[in-house]
């Protein structure tokens, strides 16, 4: 894991260099149309505040008053056999449904067991690279009014589960 | 869906909590996570802020369009059936770069009118009745393996709740991603290998 954490801290700032350099070399005015386009992520934030406030607050209710320690420790024996941690389950499942209720449940592993820990790891590339699988396919599926979604639903299922099963690897084997 | 699943939360939460005899923990949780949640959206106003700006410079400087292009070769062979001209290819191909950016608010809307476009193309007359299209599949499936290049939200949660190195994800996220990425468009294309005949749009 540290030689990729070492090699992460350099993508960020060659990204920014990059990507300035390329609107220079294009003759974009980078820093008006950095200023624009930066109003439209205030905006985006401002929107999700509310729902993030709701869904914390829901997070905080189901942590203190235990029911996640319950449940965690209800679902240990099976996940533990295969290596996986219990204290993920709720989130993997969540995230499955809507992603701003998994960022609630992501946040509370964050404040119990620390971002860098070993569940913190795990689940900051989970998060990162799996999709809202019912959200998606009802949102999409009704656009296009499908109602048989024939092989859409386990290719989502087997994506989702290769993101969990690699980002355990990855945590395990860096 | 959130509807049920919010209720859910907190209908189970406070109805443990009664049972367990720890409802001022919980009186205390919610107010505390209200404020937390205010304090986190200051930490992602700075992240989210700094990315939609850097964006908007690679949209006008004709960065994404120049990545558009590129994987269009990329984007006929995920999708026989589909003519790279029609409107449907070009609303995938924004989809898929809208996600590797990190665009979600470009990527639905392209996403959406992509399953539109699909449905109004299709010759067998399938999607008409409702059936989804092999491309639709394939379509959602690759969008649901999410290949994105940088998981900024992530980096401002991580930074907002003190980690050494918020960054310190993007290589091994990318991994993760590549990977299940490749076993969704293997998934893809064994599926439609075994339904060979019928693999057209």
């Amino acid at each position: 894991m540290d030689f990729l954490v070492a090699t992460s801290t350099y993508i960020i700032p060659l990204v920014i260099f990059f990507i300035v350099g390329y609107g220079v070399l294009n003759k974009t005015d980078v820093y008006d149309v950095f200023v624009e386009g930066a109003k439209d992520g205030m905006k985006t934030v401002w929107n999700i505040a509310p729902t993030l406030i709701g869904l914390m607050v829901a997070v905080g209710v189901l942590r203190t008053s235990g029911f996640l320690d319950f449940l965690g420790g209800l679902l240990a024996p099976v996940t533990e056999g295969i290596g996986f941690p219990s204290e993920l389950v709720p989130l993997t499942l969540v995230k499955m449904f809507s992603s701003s209720a998994a960022t609630g449940l992501l946040l509370d592993v964050f404040k119990e067991f620390g971002t860098d820990s070993y569940v913190g790891l795990i689940a900051s590339i989970m998060l990162s690279c799996t999709e809202t699988i019912f959200y998606t396919m009802s949102i999409y599926f009704l656009t296009a009014k499908i109602t048989k979604t024939r092989w859409t639903l386990p290719g989502a299922l087997v994506a989702t589960l290769a993101g969990v099963i690699t980002s355990v690897i990855i945590v395990n084997i860096f | 869906m959130l509807n049920l699943l919010w209720a859910a939360m907190i209908a189970i939460g406070i109805i443990y909590a009664a049972l367990t005899g720890n409802m001022a923990a919980v009186s205390d949780g919610i107010l505390s996570s209200a404020k937390e949640a205010v304090s986190l959206c200051i930490t992602m106003l700075g992240v989210m802020a700094l990315w939609t700006g850097l964006m908007e410079i690679a949209t006008k400087s004709g960065l994404v369009a120049g990545c558009t292009k590129k994987i269009a070769p990329f984007m006929r062979w995920l999708f026989p059936g589909i003519n790279v001209e029609s409107d449907a290819m070009q609303y995938m191909t924004t989809n898929v770069i809208a996600n590797m950016f990190g665009l979600g608010w470009a990527a639905t809307p392209a996403g959406l009118k992509a399953m539109e476009a699909l449905r109004n193309q299709d010759e067998t007359g399938l999607a008409k009745k409702g059936v989804a299209t092999d491309a639709m599949c394939t379509f959602l499936v690759m969008n649901i393996s999410c290949l994105q290049l940088i998981p900024v939200n992530m980096i401002a949660y991580r930074s907002q709740y003190g980690s050494a190195n918020p960054t310190g994800i993007i290589v091994p996220a990318l991994i993760a991603n590549l990977i299940n990425t490749v076993i969704a468009i293997a998934f893809c294309k064994i599926v439609c290998s075994i339904r060979k005949g019928r693999c057209r749009g």
